[in-house]
């Protein structure tokens, strides 16, 4: 199978098939990243360009290292203060991009469907590396390559996917991904954060954490934004910590081998006790490993490549 | 000067007619409706398969000029109007400097009387620089021929405000024309609160944001014993406040737009920021009930909130493209497929709705082909299929969603004042 799409913008739009052959190339780009010298000559001469219009430090290094490792040449654009400041257009900035000559621009931003904008306006791939609440395809993805990782296989799975889901990418990314590879889904939050319409989405909602991660095979835990509460979301972060916290306690109800994951940065004692983040159970750091070879191989595919080169 | 409209299936609803007939225009006027009429020095007509109806009232535009004209000019509004069949517009006051006064109110509709295409009628705002704060002269805008009053765009959050501009306006009786939104309940939101916007990710525009504000300004006009007018109704909820207040003998009055008549959220999905309309794009479900309270009268008048934007401001990220679509030159053939066509309303149910009805509301001379009346006809092709172009609209802007449709009934003669200003779409310029 070859990747046929331009642009990786969601996984919304991709097919099983597409989302596992995605999965199946990050498993040789993980041995490369175990290698004592991480390079392959695969991207060489082509051109990498990063634009996060929001911070982001792990995201942004992880693509960065990934096009490296594949010898393509990378270049940040710290668009808070380039041409944003001077008042540019996205459409400006998307021809600039186009004359210059770029491959592949990874691209995060605060506004949904910003990416899809520069995708149809530049030649380009475009990879969304966050759009607003949108969608964040690669870190789901690296979300399902853990889970199949560690579980062998995602298909009939119980996956709980805890805290603020209304304003999360990375849950609706995940949902689209793990549902389409045959999980089941259960999201957990208050009410605030949590909207009834999530149900036409095909997962089971729940308001009481204790009943969602009944046990399930994964826990999926969301960062917390301070700002919820004062946009009137939330009483107060002790309050949430006391109700939604993934604590030791909490964790015993779900399967004995149940697996933890967090996006990251994550916020210790509010969302998740650092008994959990730290434990046995958890599989944080890896995530962001496997984060590396995911987006290694989405380069790779986005260029046109094919699994069985770089196996070889 | 006479014309002749020979053979034409005349629709005037404010006449109870709906026949064949013939329509002689003597210099501005209507000089008879009937069978048969036979005139030898008039210029000749023949309408035979066409509809007549009097000249279509837009209520509801925004003309952009003082302020804006990097949107749109009097000038090219008006020929947009005049080029989609409307023959006359009710300006909103949300120009800058903004319609709170006598001499920007005068500008407008002295500047389009000149100009001669659409006619153009102001309305003035509710309060100074529509800021919600104090009271507009409200007289002086009645004096310099204000039809309305309203902070369209900029919703009276106050609501002693909005008491005091009910009690004040019901002197000169005029009405007041509710922009019905509860902007903390709308919380900055950009598309309609439902399963799309949770797909999107996109922060949802809540029905009780519209529900909450409607329900409140029919209480106050219910107290205040004065004529409301809500605008671009666009919930079920909505309909249903306005049904009961009806029934309740309140004085209140609604329009809908043709794009909450033919579009849903769903649309939305393409994340095409000409979708990005205020009130938005809402579910089925509205749809359906907007379409029964036209059927049932609930809602009065259909007005597109004509709202134009340069490209530039729209072709940006959705969330910070601003809000609104383009309506005068889809109006008529929108209406006539969408409503028409398949059945939901009869021809003298729509015309009703886009001429008597408005011309009531607003206390317009229009809307009627009575004889004596001023000479405003819109003549419609039922039958002429064509896609729509925007690149061939008289509008200085494109942002319409409408691109590309294929539609069935199109206006192909616009006349004002008894003079044929637009014949099968082009404009006609008589010496201007």
């Amino acid at each position: 199978m070859i990747w046929q799409r331009k642009d990786l913008l969601g996984l919304q739009e991709l097919t099983a098939a597409e989302i596992n052959l995605i999965l199946d190339t990050a498993v040789p780009m993980k041995d490369i990243l175990k290698r004592p010298i991480k390079k392959v000559p695969v991207l060489r001469g082509k051109t990498v360009i990063t634009m996060f219009y929001e911070p982001s430090t792990r995201t942004r290094t992880s693509f960065e290292l990934a096009g490296k490792y594949l010898s393509a040449d990378t270049v940040n654009l710290a668009m808070s203060t380039s041409s944003v400041v001077k008042g540019e257009s996205l459409k400006d900035t998307a021809l600039n991009i186009e004359a210059m000559g770029a491959d592949i621009l990874v691209m995060r931003h605060e506004a949904t469907g910003a990416p899809h904008f520069m995708a149809q306006n530049v030649k380009s791939r475009v990879v969304n590396a966050g759009d607003g609440m949108h969608e964040h395809p690669t870190q789901a993805l690296l979300d399902l390559f853990t889970i199949k990782e560690k579980k062998g296989s995602i298909e009939g799975l119980e996956v709980a996917i805890l805290g603020d889901i209304l304003h999360s990418r990375v849950a609706r990314s995940n949902i689209w991904g793990l549902s389409k590879l045959g999980a089941r889904i259960r999201v957990v939050g208050p009410s605030t954060l949590l909207p009834e319409q999530f149900k036409e989405l095909g997962v089971e909602t729940y308001h009481k954490v204790e009943e969602a991660i009944q046990g399930v095979d994964v826990i999926n835990v969301l960062r917390l934004q301070k700002e919820r509460q004062q946009k009137g979301l939330l009483p107060s972060m002790r309050e949430y910590a006391r109700i939604y916290s993934l604590t030791q306690d909490r964790l015993e109800l779900a399967k004995p081998d149940a697996l933890v994951l967090h996006p990251g940065p994550m916020n210790r004692g509010i969302e998740i006790s650092s008994a959990v983040a730290d434990g046995l159970h958890a599989a944080i750091n890896e995530q962001v490993t496997n984060g590396v070879a995911v987006r290694m191989a989405i380069l790779y595919l986005l260029m046109g490549g094919n699994t069985d080169e770089v196996a070889s | 000067m006479k014309l002749l409209l020979k053979n034409g299936r005349v629709v005037d609803p404010a006449n109870n007619l709906d026949a064949v007939l013939d329509v002689l225009i003597q210099d501005k006027s209507i000089a008879a409706v009937g069978k048969n009429i036979s005139d030898e020095d008039a210029l000749l007509y023949d309408l035979s398969g066409k509809i007549v109806t009097p000249g279509w009232i837009d209520m509801h535009v925004h003309l952009r000029e003082p302020g804006f004209e990097g949107k749109e000019t009097i000038k090219t509004g008006t020929r947009a109007a005049i080029a989609g069949g409307v023959t006359a517009v009710a300006a909103m006051p949300n120009t800058k400097p903004v319609m709170d006064n006598q001499a920007v109110l005068k500008y407008v509709s002295e500047k389009a009387k000149e100009l001669g295409w659409a006619k153009v009628y102001g309305i003035g705002a509710i309060s100074k620089s529509s800021l919600g704060e104090e009271l507009a002269e409200i007289g002086e805008l009645k004096d310099a021929g204000a039809v309305g009053l309203s902070d369209d765009g900029n919703p009276v959050s106050n609501g002693n405000l909005m008491r005091m501009a009910m009690e004040y306006a019901n002197m000169f009786d005029l009405p007041i024309i509710s922009h019905a939104e509860d902007l903390t309940l709308t919380n900055e939101g950009y598309m309609h609160e439902g399963f799309h916007s949770i797909v999107l990710g996109l922060r949802g525009i809540p029905a009780v944001s519209e529900e909450a504000a409607v329900a409140r300004d029919i209480q106050l006009a219910e107290m205040t014993k004065s004529r409301l007018h809500i605008c671009h109704v666009s919930t079920a909820g909505s309909v249903k406040l306005i049904r009961e207040a009806k029934a309740r003998g309140i004085k209140v009055t609604a329009e809908v737009t043709p794009h909450h008549l033919t579009m849903t959220d769903e649309a939305v999905l393409s994340l095409d920021t000409n979708t990005k309309v205020n009130p938005p794009l809402r579910t089925a479900k509205d749809q359906g009930a907007l379409l029964e309270g036209l059927k049932d009268g609930t809602i009065d008048a259909i007005a597109t909130d004509h709202a134009p934007h340069a490209p530039e401001d729209k072709e940006v990220e959705f969330a910070y493209a601003p809000f609104g679509i383009l309506g005068l030159e889809t109006f008529v053939p929108l209406m006539i497929d969408r409503l028409i066509h398949t059945g939901h309303l009869s021809w003298p149910e729509v015309i009703k709705r886009v001429t008597v009805n408005p011309a009531g509301i607003l206390g317009l001379e229009l809307g009627t082909l009575g004889v004596g009346r001023p000479a405003d006809i819109t003549v419609i092709d039922p039958e002429k299929v064509q896609q729509v172009d925007k690149q061939r609209f008289y509008s200085m802007a494109r942002n319409s969603p409408f691109h590309g449709w294929e539609l069935k009934g199109w206006p192909i003669m616009t006349i004002v004042d008894g003079k044929v200003l637009m014949e099968a779409g082009l404009l006609i310029d008589q010496g201007r």
